[in-house]
């Protein structure tokens, strides 16, 4: 028995940010002291606050540690881990629940206090190399009921009944999904799409990371259902510490029977092999991750057929996502009432979000489907950060939109995010403030999706190229009269011709940031002028006689000489030799300077 | 990296027994390639037609697999592979004001190697560490929360 456990994010936020050092130190400081087998040191997956990285929990207490150093360990081991005083000044305390006290619990911290963990239940819970931590949180059990007390039929009915959505993009009923793959053939395969491409979005990483059983427990039940024997998780290379977890997950899964012939004795069959991705965004596309594992360039094919019909090896195939999978043991244990009564009509259950950008509280956090944008941004969030203004929301990545600050209120689920023009993609909410300009936004995704093109049809090869060479134009000054009109009619034409998912959605970025910030488009049209002072080639440096003191410093660090003047008399940029660089900005002390 | 004739020829022997190993694998094409990337770092022609004719298929069949995967590279790399990540999260929070420092000091653009073979830059998709961002990435050691101004300093220490 221990007396103490300190739980340590093993993510990788927090690894990029030194948790494997702080948890050398604290092995060493253990050690040191005797506390070895007192108190139990547990590498865990994602606590959701990366931005406070590297998290460290201390029970039974509670204690939240952020952003600990590996200077900090012997104070913490000394004072809290031996004489039992928690080092306050070391804890988070939480501004934005109003509290300036350490937070004594987790749940009540404005980041936690709003979610609901289902996928992420066990991520910063259990060690996830540790296949007996998962089992202890029902593990596996889910998938012994079904194997000793369902039929595949009344699997297959309560997936349906749960209401559960695909939670990569397209929010396609799983449910239904398995039973497109439930007509009798010899060879049947269940595929996980762990090729989460967009940029600023890793709620399967952490998932993998964090809880990888429970993706490995929901391929089993899935091939229960539909009768088939092998299953592949196709993960993106970019991902190495998922990737070494999947594999632990797997090795220990057979060795405890759970994976291999005759599983619980009911003589039902079921592997995984794990596939690496090579760095290709189409391959999230499903069609094409299969066309990947078979060995040959990762090109999407024309549906139908459907892979549930004909899919990896020709063969009728059921492909979910990570975060998918991670629900289904949930509902099998807990109903699918229990699931439907989370959410909103047609969107059941939660979903996990990556915050990122200009917000506080940058991380992982998970919500029920509903929850509006306010509340995510403002309150789990923590709002913006260096007192800017909100000004948009980007969800879906290079196929979503961006949701502007007149629509915060909307509730988050898969059929608002459409209705206003975006969509709710695997996860990623990207939040952007005053400064970003929104077309240059919009040419940043187009330039991802031109780069990732696969290059096999005409409408996304040819015609997102073309989209980009229009923004580009408009971001250096050169925009014309009628670009916007152009843009929105080719944005359709690819729409409806391209041939799979990554085209049909590449026009979004640029269709939803016409429809909400035009002035905008204008602006750089029109007056050659970013607003946002974002666009290089179009901003312009000025000096504020009221303010400026004429203290020289500026014209002394311009690399260019463009700033000249009187000494305590207002300086001036010439604007035909300013380079833009923004040296001067960051160098006035009176805020004289000021980029538009 | 340059590797020796020696260490050609061993790493060749190893890329040989993992084909034998896994070349009756349902799609083993891109497994292979990937560990013979490992190994060489890059995979040249000679290794390309290595992996076509122990499998039976065209080499043009490998190459185009090459090309078509961003982790595949046809060039070796240099010494330190300078990765700037340029994922939205670190893009809203100026991720391109720290690639344009690296072109500067290095003096190459992104994709390309230095001359003496020390340093290779590349843009990098998103690596999911946003909450550091802008990150870049030096071989192994993740470097977060980065300004233009911090670059020289980290670059020179791997001069």
């Amino acid at each position: 028995m221990y007396r103490a456990h300190v739980l340590i994010c093993a993510g990788t936020g927090c690894t990029s940010s030194g948790s494997a050092q702080v948890r050398e130190a604290l092995k060493k400081e253990l050690e040191a002291k005797g506390l070895t087998d007192e108190v139990k040191v547990v590498m865990t997956g994602c606590f959701g606050l990366c931005a406070l990285g590297p998290i460290m929990i201390v029970y039974p207490e509670g204690s939240f540690y952020a952003r600990v150093t590996a200077d900090e360990i012997p104070e913490i081991v000394e004072e809290h881990l031996l004489k039992g005083r928690p080092v306050e000044r070391l804890i988070y305390n939480d501004p934005v629940a109003g509290s300036t006290e350490p937070a004594n619990s987790l749940n009540d911290t404005a980041f936690y206090r709003s979610q609901r963990r289902v996928a992420l239940r066990n991520c910063g819970v259990i060690d996830p190399e540790n296949i007996d931590e998962y089992i202890a949180r029902r593990g596996y059990e889910a998938l012994y009921r079904c194997l000793c007390e369902k039929t595949p039929q009344e699997v297959i009915d309560t997936v349906l009944a749960s209401g559960l959505r695909g939670r990569g993009g397209a929010g396609f009923p799983t449910g239904r999904k398995w039973q497109f793959a439930t007509a009798p053939a010899p060879k049947k395969y269940v595929v996980c799409n762990a090729d989460e491409g967009d940029p600023g979005a890793f709620m399967d990483r952490s998932v993998l990371e964090g809880d990888p059983h429970a993706v490995i427990e929901a391929m089993a039940i899935a091939g229960y259902a539909i009768g088939a024997d092998e299953g592949y998780i196709y993960v993106r290379a970019e991902y190495p510490i998922a990737v070494k977890r999947l594999g632990i997950a797997i090795k220990q899964a057979r060795e405890y029977g759970l994976l291999g012939k005759d599983i619980f004795g009911t003589g039902f069959n079921f592997d995984i092999q794990l596939r690496l991705g090579a760095g290709a965004f189409v391959c999230g596309e499903e069609t094409a991750l299969l066309t990947s594992i078979e060995g040959n360039r990762g090109e999407p094919r024309p549906r139908p057929p459907f892979p549930a019909v004909k899919g990896l090896f020709g063969k009728p195939t059921v492909i979910n996502n990570v975060e998918t999978y991670a629900n289904v043991a949930q509902i099998i244990l807990n109903g699918p009432e229990w699931f439907a009564s989370m959410g909103t009509e047609k969107s059941k259950g939660t979903k996990v979000f990556a915050l990122g950008g200009k917000i506080i509280h940058t991380g992982l956090v998970e919500i029920p489907m509903g929850t509006p944008l306010r509340t995510i941004i403002e309150e789990i969030g923590g709002g913006i950060p260096n007192g800017k203004k909100f000004k948009a929301a980007q969800t879906g990545g290079p196929s979503g939109g961006c949701i502007p600050a007149s629509l915060i209120d909307t509730p988050v689920d898969y059929d608002n995010l459409i209705a206003i023009g975006s969509m709710m993609g695997s996860g990623g909410l990207i939040v952007m403030d005053e400064d970003n300009c929104m077309v240059d936004i919009a040419k940043f995704f187009l330039e991802f999706t031109v780069s990732e093109s696969c290059g096999k049809c005409a409408p996304c090869r040819i015609g997102t190229r073309r989209m980009l060479d229009i923004l580009t134009r408009i971001t250096e000054g050169k925009g014309e009269e009628g670009d916007i009109e152009k843009l929105i009619e080719l944005g359709n034409e690819i729409k409806a011709t391209a041939l799979c998912g990554l085209g049909q959605t590449a026009p979004n970025p640029v269709l939803s940031t016409i429809r909400y910030f035009r002035d905008e488009y204008e602006a750089h049209i029109k007056e050659k002028r970013c607003p946002a002072g974002a666009c290089k080639a179009l901003a312009k440096i000025t000096i504020d006689p009221e303010k400026c003191k004429g203290c020289s410093l500026c014209s002394k660090k311009c690399p260019v000489g463009a700033i000249s003047g009187e000494i305590k008399k207002p300086f001036v940029i010439d604007q035909s030799k300013c380079i833009k660089c923004g040296v001067c900005l960051a160098t006035c002390k009176f805020g004289a300077i000021s980029k538009k | 990296m340059a590797l020796t004739p020696k260490e050609i020829e061993a790493k060749t022997e190893q890329l040989k027994a993992f084909i034998a190993e896994h070349k009756d694998v349902d799609g083993p094409l891109m497994p292979i390639m990937q560990e013979a990337q490992n190994l060489f770092g890059y995979l040249s022609l000679d290794t390309q037609e290595l992996i076509a004719d122990s499998l039976g298929i065209p080499v043009t069949d490998v190459y185009g697999v090459a090309t078509f995967y961003a982790q595949f590279s046809l060039k070796p790399k240099g010494d330190n592979v300078v990765s700037v990540c340029t994922g939205t999260a670190c893009y809203v929070k100026g991720a391109q004001a720290v690639l344009d420092k690296v072109v500067e000091i290095l003096g190459i653009a992104p994709g390309e190697t230095t001359d003496d073979g020390k340093f290779t830059i590349q843009e990098t998709r998103c690596l999911g560490c946003c909450g550091l961002a802008p990150v870049m990435t030096i071989n192994e050691t993740v470097y977060g929360r980065l300004t233009p101004a911090d670059i020289k300093g980290i670059l020179e220490k791997y001069q």
